[in-house]
């Protein structure tokens, strides 16, 4: 294990900036997001939770897929997906870690997204342990340790010193190019702050959900559970949970006429939305309810029956902290998960 | 507060179990002491997860434009600034008065979770407020903070009061306060052109287009935005550029100019924290400068400056050349 003093990471930033694009936690107008590093900016590693999840980086909240064009009689069509030059995302937490799995079994499953690809392939992720989890977390419940994410680098982080640990060959390739601002050690330190951290995991209100009736053979018992009419009522169908979930995934294609052709980009999108579903038929979830229980429906009982099980959930919080009513996953999870919260 | 509570829970049973109205609207307890989610109770048993308290941030006046659909009377909780929205809602035929029954309920301001934990380490445990004192109870021990400090934004220059009342549930009044809530606007507009425009860049291109300001706010009440209606043309889930939402917030506030009461929930809700209520403030004080005073929702009825003519009204040419008096 490799250690650099805190008040050295601007060298680091700068060492990594140099060779590869870094996006890394940034204040920007008051909230931190991912944003490209720079001299002068105010990095804040140190916040838990990115409003916007970093899959921004890989599946942007806009894209332009491809242009076309008509001239004459020949149609020109003209690829967008050109190759991203290799970046670093720095600071990742083990939620949004995990996320990165559940959008990589959307995005790289054939048919392969390329869009999405071209950016996974291109990118170094370096992790950062949690110390100070808050009360709206509850990765614990989906089996992550937010003390040891893997990634290709781990690191933690104290008051002292920033620890680091390379996990694969990107990781060490990282490390070498910065590796004489490091030294060694850290091993006891990171033992004693993950300790200390998994005692108050366990502590956390949510900690102990119960996910055990989210299973395929009771879909359509969760289906037609009466308690979703109450459960969404307050729902503003607003797209607020879906963008700043680090697993939501759903996007929309829309063509663009401007004044040199047409161009297709793609956006993100919300089950939230009345217009999601709409079809030249016409629309087949009319109501707020039927958008709402879709939303915990994919992600507690869809996602995992075509996934081995695997949740579309990592715990992070966001919607939780977020809703503007109040409304989130956990609420779902405690009135139709099963009792082990009580 | 407790006090409060206990008196609307009291009038709530009574209004249900004597059949007076089908329903009532207020909040209900969260996860948390800090959120509350408005809710509808339809029975006594329902009551038990009732809650008034500090947290209780939400205007509740935009659920009535379905809940006046329903059979029966619907009874609902509303602050002093809530009313102004249930008034304007009435004007514009959203609300039909005479399906709910208003029950005026004190506000001594909301406070605002996201800035209370800004200011205090470890896990919050409780929240206590005398006086002009936060006291704040976390893992780490205690803290005493400041009230205008961490109170929603929308409460920090209120001096509203209540508009509509069948009924009042209020043990404290609140004293007026010496506040100006065009001082942050007075502050944009001693700018420069391209120091503002870089503050609403900088702002506005934090927006993930959400809509919960959309959303939540109660004059924007159409029943299909034309930002979602694919036969509009413009619909839009995306933006272009990192600033193009600007398009999307001006054009918004100006389609709520001249009905728009100030109630704030546009900021409140907003993930990103983007001062949007700035933009709503910014056209109520050209309002009142360029044809009189006029404070959205204080009645439900009357012509509003912007939807009535008078041969004094000012030309637009000069407000566009700024010699507007």
């Amino acid at each position: 294990m490799l250690k650099i003093a805190k008040e050295r990471l601007n060298e680091l930033y700068a060492k990594i900036n140099e060779a590869f694009g870094l996006y890394i936690p940034i204040k920007k107008a008051g909230e931190v997001n991912y944003h490209v590093w720079g001299e002068g900016k105010e990095v804040s590693i140190e916040t838990l939770k990115t409003v916007k999840s970093p899959k921004n980086m890989f599946f942007p909240q806009s894209e332009n897929m491809m242009k076309f064009k008509t001239e004459d009689k020949n149609i020109s069509i003209e690829d967008m997906n050109f190759e991203k030059k290799p970046f670093v995302l720095f600071g990742v937490r083990a939620c949004d870690y995990k996320a990165i799995d559940v959008l990589d079994k959307v995005f790289l499953a054939d048919p392969v997204d390329t869009y999405y690809q071209s950016r996974r392939e291109a990118t170094t992720i370096v992790t950062l342990a949690c110390s100070k989890p808050e009360e709206s977390c509850f990765c614990k419940v989906f089996d992550i340790d937010a003390t040891a994410p893997k990634g290709d680098v781990t690191t933690w982080l104290d008051d002292n010193y920033l620890y680091w640990q390379a996990n694969t060959e990107k990781g060490e390739k990282l490390t070498s190019l910065v590796a004489e601002l490091f030294e060694k050690g850290g091993e006891a330190e990171v033992k004693a702050q993950q300790d200390a951290t998994k005692a108050v995991i366990d502590e956390l209100p949510f900690s102990n959900l119960d996910l055990s009736r989210f299973k395929p053979e009771n879909l359509n018992e969760l289906f037609n559970a009466k308690e979703w009419e109450e459960m969404s009522e307050a729902c503003l169908g607003c797209g607020t949970c879906t963008f700043v979930c680090p697993t939501c995934q759903c996007f929309d294609i829309r063509d663009f006429k401007t004044n040199d052709g047409i161009l297709r980009y793609r956006c993100w999108d919300s089950c939230m939305y009345s217009d999601f579903t709409l079809m030249a038929h016409g629309n087949s979830r009319t109501t707020q309810m039927q958008r709402f229980r879709q939303r915990f429906m994919h992600k507690l009982v869809y996602y995992p029956s075509q996934n081995g099980g695997l949740y579309s959930c990592v715990g992070c919080g966001r919607c939780v902290n977020k809703c503007p009513q109040h409304l989130n996953i956990v609420k779902v999870i405690k009135t139709l998960g099963g009792k082990n919260d009580d | 507060m407790k006090d409060v509570e206990m008196k609307m829970l009291e009038r709530a049973k009574a209004l249900l179990e004597s059949g007076e109205v089908a329903r009532v609207i207020g909040w209900k307890k969260g996860e948390f002491f800090y959120d509350p989610t408005p809710a509808s109770f339809e029975t006594v048993d329902e009551l038990k997860d009732f809650v008034y308290n500090w947290f209780c941030g939400a205007n509740l006046s935009k659920y009535l434009i379905q809940m006046s659909k329903k059979e029966g009377k619907t009874a609902v909780f509303l602050k002093p600034c809530d009313t102004y929205s249930f008034n304007q809602l009435v004007k514009e035929h959203r609300i039909k008065r005479e399906n709910i029954h208003v029950i005026a309920v004190e506000c001594l301001a909301k406070l605002n979770i996201e800035a209370i934990k800004a200011q205090t380490d470890g896990i919050v445990k409780s929240v206590d407020v005398v006086e002009k004192d936060v006291k704040v109870v976390t893992t780490s021990g205690e803290y005493t903070l400041y009230k205008p400090e961490v109170v929603l934004s929308k409460c920090a220059v209120c001096n509203k009061t209540h508009q509509v009342k069948d009924e009042e549930i209020i043990l404290h009044e609140r004293p007026v306060r010496d506040v100006d809530r065009f001082e942050e606007v007075e502050k944009l507009e001693t700018m420069t052109a391209d120091e503002r425009f870089a503050f609403w860049k900088d702002q506005l291109s934090k927006c993930i287009r959400c809509n919960a300001c959309r959303n939540v706010c109660p004059a924007c009440s159409c029943v299909k935005c034309v930002f979602d209606n694919p036969k509009s043309g413009i619909s839009a889930k995306a933006n272009d550029s990192e600033f193009e939402e600007k398009l999307f917030h001006v054009i918004r506030a100006f389609h709520v100019a001249g009905r728009c009461t100030d109630c704030g929930e546009c900021s409140r809700v907003c993930p990103q924290n983007i001062p949007l209520h700035l933009l709503n403030r910014k056209f109520i004080k050209d309002i009142d400068g360029l044809y009189g005073q006029f404070q959205a929702g204080e009645t439900d009825e009357g012509k509003t400056p912007l939807t009535s003519y008078t041969e004094g009204d000012v030309e637009p040419k000069d407000v566009f050349n700024g010699e507007a008096k």
